[in-house]
């Protein structure tokens, strides 16, 4: 299951950096060994926060001899982001193969970080992965990365609660603020859902689903469109539930939070399709009782999806081995043992078609959720992403001061669309200031 | 090999030009391994943070160099004088107390009245020997407006806890956190230097008749005078660069703490999220100028009281 990379704030994130750092020393230290008895001996070395990745290396390492799969976690997000440029200033240092989550791609094309992977075939698998997530890993006839796990949104619910108040999960936005706010009113200690708007990737996959295009980025020209139309028609909508009192916006991901919801507070949390598995975690007094169903629409019938968090892997520029790190990057993430692997044992959900049209995988029942076959709701869902969304070129920006302008709003500090203003204000100012020519 | 320690000028005979220059360099051979990783891991650094501090690497026109200019605009950022402000108040208020609690208990575990003093000791010091990230997340927990500990007992007790992560309580309860980790170490400074005030000046005031309270007030404290500096030039310090905290209650308040509650923590979001390396160098810059000068003035200050008091 990967997260997206701003969800597990301080703390964590740092220690496992911490952890990270001395397994590298260590590991980078064992290849040596190795290579003298192997008869051509050749190192990869891997950046990815999955846990137990060699797990698949491993099978890779028996079909190739001769190669040693390195897999190396020096950091979940941001810290292993920070690494990976500094190895691109540095010229050298940074991994063969590295994981690259979706939103975080278009930041390291502008660093050029990435070794264009269509000349050793992988243009052709243009058809085997799902439509939104190949559109974000290619530029015209050039694949930067592949595809691995995906988050397309849905809801997660509290069948009990919404039973009690007579409610289904709403099909469209409309409904979902009808039902936010006669469960206020019924009952004052439960609500429908928290609103995480210090989570950016949380409000930006409800923007997108709405149809946001916030930045076009054409070389070192940029639009940026931020607070628009659908921005404020987005600001107006939960600013209304706000106000009421009929959602919560606290943090997300911290102790209060996982609390809330393992002890009912509230009936439903709108999370990417990585969340079913990583509620059973925190929420276990309250399994059986939770189902999962589609995203509320904007208009009835509409089937118009988002995706929040998920990864690609992508060879470095600077890799020595680029032709064996592409083939390395492609077997991981192409091959159905390994794909079918990842999807299985460490729960990250696909973005291959192969698995997301898979019987097996679309009806595993899962206890937690009344033995729902929950994949099927999110297998649905990411056929329907929108794909024409772009991310900035300076996404960990965007993402930090999304978080906190939009948290400061909602927690009482002006209102939402005060906040788009100033982000706005904000980004065209630090485009400028990083060279870009800006047009909005 | 240890005759220049026991070789006075006066016994020594006229020496060979090497003895002297090995006896001018012995000491600096000592310094060596201090020298070394002085340079290796503080100078160089500072310098190279200072070369970053004089350029701008941009995403789409790579690396310009601007003179002064970050300088300039990070001089002309609400967001430092905001941190500042917060430190500043933070600093007020917090180091006081907690100085004032610091010397309290070393008095009175010097004073002798209490039984087991090597547990008390140890106890009181026990929370620095937590690092300061696991002490902030224990503390955050307990904060928690909703499941915490506080709130959960004040439910229990049918009262309503104050919300102590709200914009007003948050210095509060961040000092209570600073407060509650570094007392114990404050203390033991002091005790130690309570440990050194000479035996005869104390049973001198005794002989004179003078109270365990007295005794205290006006010869113990005032002998450690030094030590009582010292300890604040290191609380000033420790406040102006205030950063495990809040960016372990930025998790759980990003409405209150943002990005850049105290100017440490701005420092460490321009560089590591916010991708302004050279920004954050300059702001590194003005707050190492910023702690330096208000050290030096509460060190001119309190020598002079000291003179004048003498």
């Amino acid at each position: 299951m990967t997260l997206p990379h701003n969800s597990l704030a301080g703390g964590i994130g740092r220690r496992s950096l911490m952890a990270g750092a001395g397994l590298g020393v260590l590991g980078a230290a064992a290849p040596v060994v190795r290579r003298a008895a192997a008869a051509d001996p050749l190192t990869l070395t891997v950046w990815s926060w999955v846990p137990n990745m060699q797990k698949e290396t491993a099978l890779y390492e028996q079909a190739n001899p001769g190669v040693t799969v390195n897999v190396v976690d020096v950091g979940q997000g941001f810290p292993h982001y920070a690494k990976i440029e500094d190895a691109l200033r540095a010229g050298s240092g940074g991994p063969d193969v590295a994981q690259i989550e979706f939103d975080m791609i278009a930041t390291f094309l502008q660093l050029k970080a990435f070794a264009d992977l269509a000349p050793y075939g992988a243009s052709k698998f243009s058809r085997d992965y799902v439509p939104w997530a190949w559109q974000q890993v290619t530029r015209g006839d050039h694949v930067y990365a592949l595809p691995w796990d995906s988050g397309p949104i849905g809801q997660v619910y509290r069948k009990d609660i919404l039973d009690a108040h007579g409610m289904q999960p709403a099909g469209t936005w409309g409904e979902f603020a009808d039902q936010a706010l006669k469960m206020h009113k019924d009952t004052p200690n439960t609500l429908l859902t928290n609103a995480t708007f210090d989570q950016g990737a949380w409000t930006t996959a409800l923007l997108w689903q709405a149809g946001w295009k916030p930045f076009t980025v054409d070389g070192d020209t940029i639009g940026i469109d931020v607070s628009n139309a659908v921005s404020s028609r987005f600001a107006a909508y939960w600013q209304k539930l706000l106000d009421a009192g009929a959602v919560d916006a606290k943090p997300g991901f911290v102790t209060e939070w996982y609390e809330a919801f393992d002890k009912g507070r509230y009936a439903i949390w709108i999370v990417g399709a990585w969340g079913p598995v990583f509620l059973q975690q925190f929420a276990k007094s309250s399994s059986g009782k939770w189902r999962a169903a589609p995203i509320p629409q904007l208009a009835a019938g509409g089937h118009v999806c988002a995706n929040w968090g998920g990864s690609t892997l992508a060879v470095l520029k600077q890799s020595q081995h680029r032709s064996e790190a592409a083939k390395l990057a492609t077997w991981l993430l192409h091959n159905p043992t390994s794909t079918r692997m990842f999807a299985t044992d460490q729960y990250l959900f696909p973005t291959s078609l192969a698995l997301l049209n898979d019987k097996a995988f679309l009806e595993t029942p899962y206890p937690f959720y009344g033995n729902q076959p929950v994949n099927e709701v999110f297998a649905a869902a990411a056929h329907d992403v929108n794909t024409s969304f772009q991310w900035s070129p300076f996404q960990g920006y965007v993402q930090s001061q999304m978080g906190i302008e939009l948290d400061a709003a909602a927690n009482g500090r002006g209102t939402l669309q005060q906040a788009f203003d100033r982000l706005q204000k904000k980004f065209v100012k630090y485009a400028n200031e990083q060279g870009f020519t800006v047009k909005t | 090999m240890f005759d220049f320690v026991t070789a006075t000028p006066t016994q020594a005979p006229p020496r060979h030009r090497g003895h002297r220059l090995r006896r001018r360099l012995v000491p600096y051979l000592f310094l060596l391994p201090f020298m070394v990783l002085f340079v290796l891991v503080l100078i160089v650094p500072l310098l190279l943070a200072l070369d970053l501090s004089l350029y701008r690497d941009t995403l789409a026109r790579g690396q310009i160099f601007v003179g002064l200019a970050n300088y300039f605009s990070i001089l002309d950022d609400s967001s430092l004088w905001d941190g500042l402000a917060h430190v500043v108040a933070f600093g007020v208020v917090q180091v006081p107390i907690m100085l004032a609690f610091a010397l309290g208990l070393a008095v009175l575990l010097d004073s002798g009245v209490l039984w087991g003093r090597r547990l008390f000791r140890i106890a009181f010091f026990l929370p620095y020997a937590v690092p300061s990230v696991i002490g902030a997340l224990i503390w955050a927990y307990m904060y928690g407006p909703s499941f915490g500990l506080f709130s959960s007992i004040a439910h229990a007790a049918g009262v309503r806890a104050p919300d102590f992560l709200s914009g007003r309580m948050m210095l509060v309860s961040l000092g209570n956190v600073v407060t509650w980790e570094y007392t114990g170490y404050n203390m033991i400074i002091l005790y130690a230097a309570l440990q050194a005030v000479p035996r005869d000046v104390v049973e001198a005031s005794w002989i004179c008749g003078a109270t365990p309270w007295q005794t205290a007030l006006r010869i113990r404290i005032p002998l450690i005078g030094q030590a009582l500096v010292l300890t604040a030039v290191f609380s000033i310090i420790g406040t102006l660069q205030l950063f495990n905290e809040p960016e372990m209650f930025k998790a759980i308040a990003p409405d209150v703490i943002g990005d850049h509650y105290t100017p440490n923590l701005y420092a460490y979001t321009l560089a590591f999220t916010d991708q302004q390396v050279n920004a954050s160098a300059a702001l590194s810059f003005v707050l190492g100028a910023i702690v330096a000068v208000v050290s030096y003035i509460f060190m001119l200050a309190t020598s002079r009281r000291a003179a004048g008091a003498g």
